[in-house]
């Protein structure tokens, strides 16, 4: 293993003897939370800050991340229940206030230079150091696939305290050694099986007992309920209607605010006309918010067509108002042949052969809009005479209550105390719901209109349009072939790639950070392949476009890039794709099993009809393996429809194994909608498409069949599975088509005319 | 005022005849199930039944329901106790993941088993058109074959 400067300075730091036997417990213990956190109410006594029991014998688990449709809330749940042994159906979930303890310290993890491979004292010991870091930050993020990664240790450990702290109650309240008690579906019982007493009757017994160093926690073989799939605590209430989704949040007096962004990236709003010269009736004000100007009424029907008829906006144009897309892509491929590299990245020792056959290629990407199926909203409300003591609150399906807490009270103008955020339910997330502009937006129409609570919403058009957009990306791989011998052999490869990155330009729009300069993590990780040479060169475009994340961030273009050319070079070799892939990964047990299953599972070799193809592709990411073999058939040569995808992950310990399964399917679809509708253009520096029709949607009628199948290499490393689903579907798709026409698709979305 | 009968309850509304349903729903008579999603009858997260049929609300004008039924996902169970036969076979199947487009999907599905007891795959196809973005297709298509089993005898 290369010992890199940055883990040099991290050695460093953390060397000569720091590293003590108390060591994991102080950093677990700093996320335990005391008794008082978690929003105690009477009937309620807390264990710590993750859980506590009510007196109607529910155990109340606080779930600190937004939930959006990944399962989270169950999942996290789960952990807790399991090392208390209480039964799932006595179990709730509960947002738990803003505190250090609800850090999300495995999202700054994965800022770290780090590939997902690499385990040992130095990860761990960075992993500690962030998790300072995130304290001092105060990070309360869903994102990255991180939840459960971040959560595996400290929710199970503020189980198994909890477990401890009612054994002990129990032992005292009916005077029975605590060596005599264990802990059983949510009872005490005596180890003969007779109850003691249940959780609930407990309430009132802990008292003053302190919280110990957590007894060890369960081994793989003694967990009953992770590894099991029991119904999520969310559905109920999605099936019936009754779920509150941010757009779904009524307040007393409230109104509801439309809002036209200005329509050129970093353009506003200078001032407005009202065409009738008076507001008409239902309109209460216009306001002109960052970004654009809202219309605040009673109703947001109104209030959106009064900005289509009866406004006109003076717009001061951002910094390309001109900008359109073959321009953009003129200056890509410039930069791509003369841009300087923000990084560069090599393994292996390049050598040319005598007889040297050059295979390049180059790929494209475009931008991508979001779309989750809510769109963009933010309720807010200032009281006027309550600043400076909780004076704002805000209302918002968000991925980071942390931020928005931030940048409510920066534009309010208030201390981030007297800021209260509520996360809802997220209609979709996808990345979208980390950014800012709603907030800021909201809060400024609530300034605007003291002590009244206002509802801002986009239309569908104003989301597609004034997205943070998966950045446009060019890409050239070349690999050098040594055909001096009777077969040619693979030398060194090289890649190329042009992108604007988001992880520069989030930190600045948000919190105003100077840009880097540096390329986003994930769309510069090593390939897994074991090349003779590897060389990366990354260049960061600047631009005005606004990039943001998209699930699965860079993987999302880079794996289209890498698992396409993999294709491409088992042609040139002459080799079947799965066994070049073997080949290359001959020292890595884990992806080779998780090929060998994807291939095995999809009847990869057998024969299909004419017009028909499989497709292959393996990714990395988030911490998770994954490989889909896609099964396409065209017809006509025009007509593709992508019949079966066959998925399988390895992403160490399984908590749910079904959630599992939706977020590959998950994953997969919206991957699917990117790699057959999926672009963002500009014209006039303008995003030229506006809503589903021109932006379109996989449906029920183009979803494929689709087997997820688990892998177990016996790995305890947990990893993600929000995200990992989607990367491999567009390079398996295109692979498949690759196989079923002899036509090798470069660009996305992938159009066969 | 426009009359309608909204899940069983005669309501008398305020507003301009060319408002909307979805959006006298949602803000003039505080029913949010039936969701927003894109304005133009594409989406389907706004499905509602107006006498029996299956209607994309956020482009239909209230006007044009003057003195109908209309039955929202909060509307479709029998009782308090009493899940419809796809709502049951949703749980069942746990398809919700973000469950924004879901009260759209199952009013749909509502109302194609209604004319179409045993519904092939096609029919699903043809009659759900509704997008969900978080790709929950395969959960929904084994859904509505267990509502129809359901509604048909099957415990």
């Amino acid at each position: 293993m290369k010992f890199t400067r940055r883990k040099a300075i991290i050695g460093g730091i953390v060397g000569g003897g720091f590293l003590g036997v108390g060591f994991w417990f102080a950093r677990e213990r700093d996320r335990l939370g005391n008794r008082t956190l978690f929003n105690l109410k009477p009937g309620e006594a807390g264990l710590n800050g993750w859980v506590k029991i009510s007196r109607d014998n529910s155990v109340v688990v606080a779930v600190p991340r937004a939930e959006m449709g990944q399962g989270i809330q169950t999942a996290l749940a789960m952990l807790v229940a399991e090392e208390m042994d209480a039964r799932w159906d006595q179990v709730r979930v509960e947002d738990p206030p803003e505190d250090a303890v609800y850090r999300n310290v495995d999202i700054l993890v994965d800022g770290l230079p780090f590939s997902p491979e690499e385990a040992g004292t130095v990860v761990d010991v960075a992993h500690w150091m962030a998790g300072k870091l995130g304290g001092v930050l105060g990070v309360n993020a869903t994102g990255g696939s991180t939840s459960t990664r971040d959560a595996w240790v400290p929710m199970r450990t503020a189980g198994a305290v909890a477990r401890d702290l009612l054994l002990r109650a129990a032992s005292r309240k009916a005077s029975i050694p605590i060596a005599d008690l264990v802990a059983v579906d949510g009872e005490i019982r005596r180890r003969d099986g007779a109850k003691v007493v249940t959780f609930g009757e407990l309430v009132d017994s802990i008292g003053d007992l302190a919280v110990r160093p957590p007894p060890p926690l369960k081994e793989p073989s003694e967990f009953k309920l992770i590894g099991t799939s029991p119904p999520r605590t969310d559905v109920p209430a999605k099936v019936t209607g009754t779920a509150t989704f941010g757009v779904d949040v009524r307040l007393p007096h409230l109104l509801y605010a439309a809002v036209r962004n200005a329509p050129s990236f970093g353009g506003a709003a200078n001032g407005f006309k009202l065409k009738q010269g008076a507001l008409p009736e239902g309109v209460e004000k216009v306001v002109i918010v960052p970004g654009g100007i809202a219309a605040i009424g009673k109703s947001w029907w109104r209030a959106n067509k009064f900005l289509d008829e009866e406004v006109e906006v003076q717009w001061q144009d951002g910094p390309e108002p001109k900008l359109d897309s073959a321009t953009l892509w003129k200056r890509y491929e410039q930069l791509l042949e003369t841009g300087e590299p923000a990084l560069t990245r090599t393994f292996g020792s390049e050598s040319r052969p005598d007889k040297v056959q050059t295979l390049t290629a180059t790929y494209r990407a475009p931008y991508l809009a979001h779309t989750p199926m809510e769109p963009m909203n933010c309720t807010a409300h200032v009281r006027e005479h309550e600043i400076g003591r909780q004076g704002v609150e805000v209302w918002m399906p968000n991925q980071s209550s942390t931020l928005m807490r931030l940048v409510a009270a920066r534009t309010a103008g208030v201390s981030q105390s007297d800021v209260t955020v509520h996360t809802t339910f997220l209609g979709g997330g996808f990345g979208r719901r980390a950014e800012v502009d709603l907030v800021r937006q909201a809060v400024t129409c609530a300034l605007a209109m003291p002590d009244r609570p206002i509802q801002v919403l986009w239309s569908r058009e104003e989301d597609i349009r004034h997205d943070v957009y998966r950045p446009m990306a060019l890409a050239r791989w070349r690999a050098d072939l040594d055909v001096g011998g009777s077969t040619p052999k693979l030398t060194g490869v090289a890649k190329r790639q042009v992108a604007q990155s988001p992880t520069d330009q989030f930190p600045a729009r948000v919190i105003g950070l100077p840009a880097q300069g540096k390329p986003e993590g994930n769309a510069v990780e090593n390939p897994p392949y074991a090349f003779a040479s590897y060389r990366l060169d990354a260049i960061v475009a600047d631009g005005s476009v606004p990039v943001g994340f998209w699930r699965s961030v860079g993987h999302s273009h880079t794996a289209f890039f890498d698992e396409s050319f993999i294709d491409e070079l088992a042609h040139a070799l002459a080799k079947d794709p799965l066994a070049l892939r073997r080949e290359l990964l001959a020292g890595k047990p884990r992806y080779l099993k998780v090929l060998d299953t994807v291939a095995r599972e999809a009847g990869w070799g057998t024969p299909l009809p004419a017009g028909s193809g499989r497709g292959m592709a393996l990714r990395a990411s988030f911490g998770s393996i994954v490989a889909q073999v896609a099964e396409v058939a065209v017809t006509d040569g025009k007509t593709l429809q992508v019949k079966r995808v066959t998925c399988a992950i390895d992403c160490g310990p399984v908590v749910n194994p079904a959630t599992v399964r939706a977020q590959m399917e998950s994953g997969i679809i919206y991957g699917l909608s990117a790699a057959l509708y999926g672009e963002i253009t500009l014209a006039g520096g303008a995003v030229e498409q506006g809503n589903f029709p021109d932006y379109d949607a996989v449906r029920l009628a183009d979803a494929p069949v689709m087997a997820v199948h688990l892998v177990d290499s016996g790995s305890s490393a947990i990893g993600g599975i929000g995200e990992p689903g989607t990367p491999p579907i567009a390079p398996a798709v295109a692979n498949a088509i690759f196989a079923a026409t002899g036509k090798r698709l470069r660009s996305l979305p992938l159009r066969l005319s | 005022m426009i009359p309608l009968t909204v899940n069983g309850q005669a309501r008398q509304v305020d507003a301009e005849p060319d408002k909307p349903l979805l959006w006298v729903l949602r803000e003039d008579l505080n029913v949010v199930g039936p969701k927003f999603g894109c304005g133009i009858a594409v989406c389907g997260a706004c499905t509602v039944h107006v006498e029996g049929q299956p209607v994309r609300s956020c482009s239909i004008a209230v006007g044009d329901v003057a003195g109908k039924s209309v039955i929202t996902i909060e509307g479709l169970a029998g009782g308090e106790s009493t899940l419809h036969a796809v709502q049951r076979a949703w749980i069942e199947n746990q398809v919700p993941q973000c469950g924004y487009c879901q009260p759209g999907f199952i009013m749909a599905a509502a109302a194609l088993l209604k004319g179409k007891p045993r519904p092939s795959d096609q029919d699903i196809d043809d009659a759900l058109n509704n997008i969900c973005r978080c790709g929950t297709y395969s959960a929904i298509r084994r859904a509505v074959h267990r509502a129809a089993a359901i509604l048909g005898g099957a415990l």
